[in-house]
Parts: C-alpha cells; structure tokens; sequence
C-alpha cells in the first residue's frame, strides 16, 4: 500500500512541486520555538477568511442586490433558508472578528518589532490586506440595505465629495448615480464577491510568500537564522511548523471557535455592535437618523473623521477630517522607518516605547468609544486631545524611540 | 410639484420627533419568555386582530407559528383572517397607499421592529398612549411624540391624560387613566406583555433552536478542547 502511494506522489512530483512545496512551507519551514499567546492571530486571521468565503458563497446563492429585495432577502435568508440563519450570523460575526484578529495580528507585529528589517515588505503587504479589508466590510455592510447600511455609506461616500475639485465627479463615479441608489448597491455587491476577495486571496498568499522567505519573528525580536546548526544548516533555536506549529495552531482554532460560536449561537447582536439595531429597518433615503455610527472597528477613524471642527491653513474642516482619517490608516505604513530603536522587541526596549504604546493603544479604544456616540463639545474636545496621542505615536517615534534606553538582545531564544 | 416635495418633507419630519423622544423617557421592563408557548399563542392572536389589519410582518410565514405550538389547521382558523395560505407571507391587510392616505405614512412592516427598537421599548410604547387635541388623531405618546399610530388598544386600556409637574429636577411627565377601557390595569399590562413576547419571537423565529443548537456546539468544542490539547502537549514534550 505505502509502496503504490510512494510511487504515486513521485508520479506527481515529477509534474508538480507537491514534496518541494510541503517541505517548504510546512514540515521544514523553521519557526522560531518560542512563539507566545499572540503568535495564533494569524493563522486565526486565516481561518476567518476560509469563514468568509465559504459563508459568503452561500448568502450569494440567495442574497438580491436590488434596493427593493435586498433587506428581504436577507430576511428571507434568517427564516426559510434552511440553517440560513447561521450562514448569516457566520458571516456577520466573522466581520466583526476579522477585525478582532487583525487588530490583534496588528499589534503584534507592532510589540515585537515585527515590521522591522527584513520584514519591512511583509509588513507593506500586510497592510495593504488591511485596506482592502476594511473595503470588503463597508461593502459588505451596505448589502442588507439598512437604515446604517444606507446612511454609514452615505457618510463614507460624502467624504470622497470633500476632495477638491474632483470630488463630486469622484463620487458619481463611484456611486453610478448622483445619489446611493440600486446603482451603488450593484457595483458595491460585484466589489464585495468578486474584485475585493479575489485582490485578498492573491495578497494573503503573497503576504505568506514574503514571510516565508523572511521567516517568522518572534517574541524575543532576534534572527534565528543567524544561529545555524553547522552540521544541518538549521536554526537552532526553530522548530518545523509541521507538526509542532499546526497542532499547536489546532488548540488556538478551538479557543477561538468557542469564543466565536458563543457569539453567533448567544450574542449575535453582541449588543448592537456586530449587528447594529438601526440596521433591522429597512433603509429609508427620506429619513436620516439621528445618530449615523459605523460598525465598532470603524469608529476610533470616524472619532478622527469628526475631531476636526476648524478650517485651518485655508483647508476646509470636512477635508481636514478626510486626510486625518486615511492618514490614520496610511501611517502603520511608515512604521519600519519610523523605529530607530537598536532592537526590535518590546522585551529589550526601554520606557519611552512602552509608554508610546500604551498611549496609543488607550487612545485607539478612546476614539473607538468616542465614535460609537454622539458628538457633544466634550466628546469632540476628547477626540481632538486623543487624536493628538494616536499621531503623536507615529511622528515623534524616530526621536523616543532613538534616545530609549534599552536592554541588549539575547543571543538565543528565551524560554 | 413643489406642493409634493413640501409634503414629504414634512412627512420626513414626523418620524424625526420619535428619535428626540427617544432620549428622555425611562423604559419599563418588558417581561419576556420565548418558551412561554402560551404567551406567544395570546400574543400571536391578539396581533393578528390588532396589528396586522394596518402593519404587515411580510418576512414571516403563517406556516411557522407550528414553532410556538400550533398546527396547521389552527393557523388557518386563529391566524389567518385575509383569505391567504398557510405558507403564505403575513401580509398587512391594507395596501400601502391607503396608509400613506389615511395616517401620512406607510405603517412599517413588524417583522423585524423587536429587534430595531428593543423589547422594553415596544412594551412601555404601546402603554403611553395620551388623549391630545394637538395632533390629527387625538393621541400622543410619551416615548413616541407626535406618532402618526392612533391608540389602536383604548378600547381595552381606556384612555390617559398627560399631566407635568414642573420641579427643580426639571419637568416631570406622568400619565393618568381618565376613562376606564376593558381591561384592569393589570389586564392591560399582561396583554401587552404578551404582545411584546409575541413580537420578539416574531423578530428571530429560531432563535430558541439557535440557543439549543449553540449549547451542543459547545459541548463538543468543549471536548475538542481537552483532545487538541492532549495532543498538542504529546507532540511539544521534547521541546525545550
């Protein structure tokens, strides 16, 4: 029996890198052996996306992009397509996650160092996924054509009309029509099936290609690679991802499983966070509601979005808010040359870093709380104040980060 | 045209003073228990008789109520009044324009309402109903201002009077019943509680059968836990 597989899988190899690429990757692809609790984002990130798609393909096959049946159909989707309600929730409460594992993924990166050389492509690549994630879950949140659906859309959609002078052709463009209509509703469905998921998939693979090629930091911020077993040419302190890395992966999945399905199973609405209670009505052009808030992982660029109340240096408030929002987005790109610190992990960096981290992350859940409210004079001068903070980390990182105080590296792993 | 444009304009308007009332009042606790199968029963009746004349709940089929315990031949005889199917959507047995007509807006469909607006909302809404001259359908209410619904239920709740104390504290808005309706206060209160129970469960039919599903899925994931584990620790002993 063994003998006919071996012969098989020769007969592909031949044709086909199938061993080269397993060895590769998988089960002579070295990982550092230390990874801790923050290591699973990743391949959690993945699993989402599998969620995604496969959810995805399902509400398509029943789902109308017609602003008259679209809210319907979804309905229809929660009540006579069998199990529909659980594709449904899968989808929704797999947004709302993905965000929660790539932000986790995110800061990660950010507490060890993770985007510095080599790994600065890596990085680039990385965030770009992000971008074209936080495409794929505004046009997938127009889809149920909902009062917040409708009216978060028109707010995302006004801000491409602030650009000077192209602005308003912008928008059409976008839209199809002069106004969000059956139009934008079409296109933005073709986006969120089509365009964006394939770009992701093409990018996640590549993402996976630069990190393969680079290899995999880790907690402790130094090269395994420069640490080479003479004999075998292995790092020393890494382990192959197959076994070690996916069993272990195995027990991050059912963690996470346990938290997901909690959520789809007891708390789809999470509160009215994943599934906001303005969006069970349909979406009415005739009545805005009084308070328009975006889904959670939107709110701390929609707080910046609002922060800006003042025309200054001749630009116009709404455009000030514009440029600071995707200017929030746009600066993690600058990271691996904002970082003049010797060393890579939070583990060797002095207090500076650590308090600049700090700040910020505080500052991102403050703007994201901040964005969930309506605007009051208070409010807007906390986003203002915080908005400083979040950027204050990214502007004055080449000075703190240059004059820390620092530990040496280890030359191996730690425990 | 601009006669057109003016009236929806102000028809836009209305619906914008519900969202000002919305902030001040404090809710009443609805009491709900989706496995009350009697409660929906009481509930899913009386909204048949009173709700569904003007509001559809087009999203949801009669067929389904066999969830709550009926069987089809009961759906046909206490549900359906309009002459459709028991497959059939819940339709409102009013066309549209004849709303638009008749109360300035097109009623909104119910289907989904419990999970827009909140139990708790639904169940102190349809108890604050007050006599006002002020508006075209003699009846305001406290969380709802100026809502183009008329009291549907005075006849069972009788009908109340807004009185304002002015205090230090600010304005404090009270409803009292001036004529008594069919129902005690108490009656009125079970009657609607029900209807709010009912409306729920309207809102996610499955969503017992989801809960039930949920605590199975995480039994096994449960299990799933302590396996991976097991075997994550076997393979990792080696490692230092």
């Amino acid at each position: 029996m063994s003998n006919i597989l071996n012969s098989m899988l020769a007969w592909v190899d031949k044709r086909f890198p199938l061993s080269s690429n397993w060895k590769a990757h998988l089960s002579e692809y070295y990982a550092p052996k230390n990874f801790n609790f923050w290591y699973f984002f990743g391949s959690l990130a993945l699993l989402v996306l599998v969620n995604q798609l496969l959810t995805g393909i399902f509400l398509t096959m029943n789902y109308k992009p017609d602003a008259s049946q679209a809210f319907a159909s979804v309905e229809y989707i929660m009540r006579d397509v069998d199990y529909g309600w659980l594709i449904r929730y899968m989808h929704s409460t797999g947004a709302s996650m993905f965000f929660v594992v790539v932000y986790l993924h995110m800061f990660r990166g950010m507490m060890y160092g993770s985007y510095r050389k080599p790994r600065e492509l890596l990085w680039l690549i990385g965030m770009v996924i992000f971008f074209v994630l936080m495409s794929l879950a505004f046009t997938g949140y127009i889809l149920p054509w909902g009062q917040m659906s409708y009216w978060g859309a028109q707010v995302i959609v006004s801000m491409f009309g602030a650009i000077p002078s192209i602005g308003e052709t912008l928008q059409q463009w976008l839209l199809g029509d002069f106004t969000l209509s059956d139009a934008a509703l079409n296109r933005f469905f073709a986006y969120h099936v089509v365009t964006l998921p394939l770009v992701l998939l093409v990018l996640v693979f590549v993402h996976i290609l630069a990190l393969h090629e680079t290899g995999s930091n880790n907690p402790d911020g130094i090269e395994i690679k420069e640490n080479k077993n003479p004999e075998t040419g292995i790092p020393v302190d890494g382990i192959p991802f197959h076994p070690y890395y996916s069993v272990k992966d195995i027990v991050g999945v059912v963690v996470f499983l346990i938290v997901f399905c909690g959520i789809i199973f007891f708390a789809p609405e999470m509160g009215g966070y994943f599934l906001e209670y303005n969006n069970f009505i349909p979406a009415n052009t005739l009545q805005t509601p009084d308070h328009i808030a975006p889904v959670w992982y939107f709110t701390p660029y929609y707080s910046m979005l609002r922060a800006v109340t003042v025309n200054f240096l001749g630009v116009d408030a709404k455009l000030w808010g514009v440029i600071l929002m995707a200017g929030s987005v746009v600066v993690f790109c600058f990271l691996p040359w904002l970082d003049r610190s010797p060393v890579k992990s939070i583990r060797y960096k002095g207090p500076y870093f650590k308090i600049a981290l700090t700040l910020f992350v505080i500052s991102f859940f403050v703007l994201g709380w901040l964005g969930t409210k309506s605007p009051t004079p208070l409010y807007t001068l906390l986003a203002q104040i915080f908005t400083v903070i979040y950027f204050a980390f990214f502007v004055l990182m080449p000075w703190y980060s240059k004059i820390d105080k620092t530990k040496p590296e280890p030359k191996r792993l730690k425990e | 045209m601009k006669k057109i444009t003016i009236a929806l304009l102000i028809l836009c308007m209305a619906p914008l003073g519900v969202l000002a009332g919305e902030s001040g009042m404090p809710l009443d606790r609805a009491p709900i228990d989706t496995t009350d199968n009697a409660s929906l029963k009481r509930g899913a009746e009386s909204f048949v008789n009173y709700c569904l004349t003007c509001h559809g709940a087009s999203y949801m089929r009669y067929n389904r109520h066999r969830d709550i315990g009926y069987t089809n031949e009961e759906i046909l005889n206490k549900l359906i009044f309009t002459g459709q199917k028991v497959g059939d959507l819940m339709q409102s047995a009013m066309r549209k324009k004849e709303g638009e007509e008749w109360f300035g807006v097109v009623p909104p469909d119910l289907s989904v309402i419990a999970r827009a607006r909140g139990a708790d909302w639904l169940y102190t809404y349809l108890r604050a109903f007050y006599r006002d001259d002020a508006t075209h359908t003699g009846w305001n209410n406290l969380v709802f201002d100026r809502v183009a619904m008329p009291h549907v239920l005075y006849q069972l709740q009788g009908e109340q009077r807004l009185a304002v104390k002015t205090s230090d504290k600010g304005e404090q808005k009270s409803l009292t019943l001036e004529k008594a309706g069919q129902l005690s206060a108490t009656e009125y209160d079970k009657f609607v509680g029900d209807l709010v129970n009912y409306l729920v469960y309207l809102g996610e039919p499955h969503a017992n059968a989801r809960k039930q599903l949920g605590i199975e899925v995480m039994i096994f994931l449960l299990g799933m836990l302590v396996l991976s584990y097991a075997l994550k620790k076997e393979y990792w002993k080696d490692i230092h």
